[in-house]
């Protein structure tokens, strides 16, 4: 399945992406497991993936990282908000 | 519109009164918010919001819309600025009109407290060649918490 997955702020930043288009094995269905396999491609992804106070949307909603995903879907990545 | 997130420059002063004309209700409350030019350590220069668009279009409609519902609104309005911004520039404007004032003051602060830590949005104060990432506030937390359950029985 394909998905698309954007980076907001700090975690834009310590990544080095904006987004990308990614081509998932169909056994990868949840938000969690997206964020073990992003892990993998380097310390930095890593450690700002498993930032405590990390958010996470699939279609512009915010979840909790047991949400499934497919094929389709746009997944994001961000910190606590601070607009206004 | 109701909702409009934008890159481009706002005037508020414009927006009220084009709110105003289009909804001459019993009570319109509005509010605008400003780029500040101090921080907790010093002076801020300029200011970058970064937004996710297509979030916060969707976030700030579903906001409207409970608002709207919550306080009986008969109309509303919620902009927001994103992008490179100067100091004293307009960030937000929201309006709400309703048969009471009660209402539309609640209404409008509802609004204006949720979106702060609801809405896909990221300031980054900027002072000399020094950027840094604003964090969230306990004050802006606490202010968001209260109406989990004040106004409930409105």
């Amino acid at each position: 399945m394909t998905i698309t997955v954007k980076f907001f702020s700090l975690i834009r930043e310590a990544v080095e992406t904006e987004q990308l288009v990614l081509e998932l094995n169909e056994n990868l269905t949840t938000v969690e497991a997206l964020k073990n396999e992003l892990g993998l491609r380097g310390e930095a992804w890593k450690e700002a993936l498993s930032h405590p106070n990390l958010i996470q949307a699939v279609n512009q909603r915010v979840v909790f990282q047991e949400e499934g995903i497919n094929d389709g879907d746009e997944v994001a990545f961000f910190p606590p908000m601070t607009g206004g | 519109m109701l909702v409009r997130v934008t890159d481009e420059a706002i005037d508020p002063g414009e927006l009220a009164t084009r709110f105003y004309s289009r909804h001459p209700d019993a009570a319109v409350a509005t509010f605008a918010g400003f780029v500040r030019d101090f921080n907790d350590e010093g002076h801020v220069d300029s200011l970058y919001l970064e937004c996710y668009v297509e979030m916060a279009t969707r976030i700030l409609n579903d906001l409207g819309n409970t608002a709207a519902q919550r306080f009986g609104l008969r109309a509303w309005q919620i902009v927001h600025r994103h992008g490179e911004m100067e100091t004293e520039d307009p960030i937000v404007f929201v309006a709400t009109s309703a048969d009471h004032r009660g209402e539309a003051f609640a209404a409008c602060e509802f609004v204006m407290d949720t979106l702060k830590t609801d809405a896909p949005f990221w300031k980054r104060e900027h002072s000399g060649d020094q950027g840094q990432w604003v964090t969230v506030k306990a004050v802006d937390k606490d202010r968001r918490e209260r109406w989990s359950t004040e106004g409930l029985d409105q």
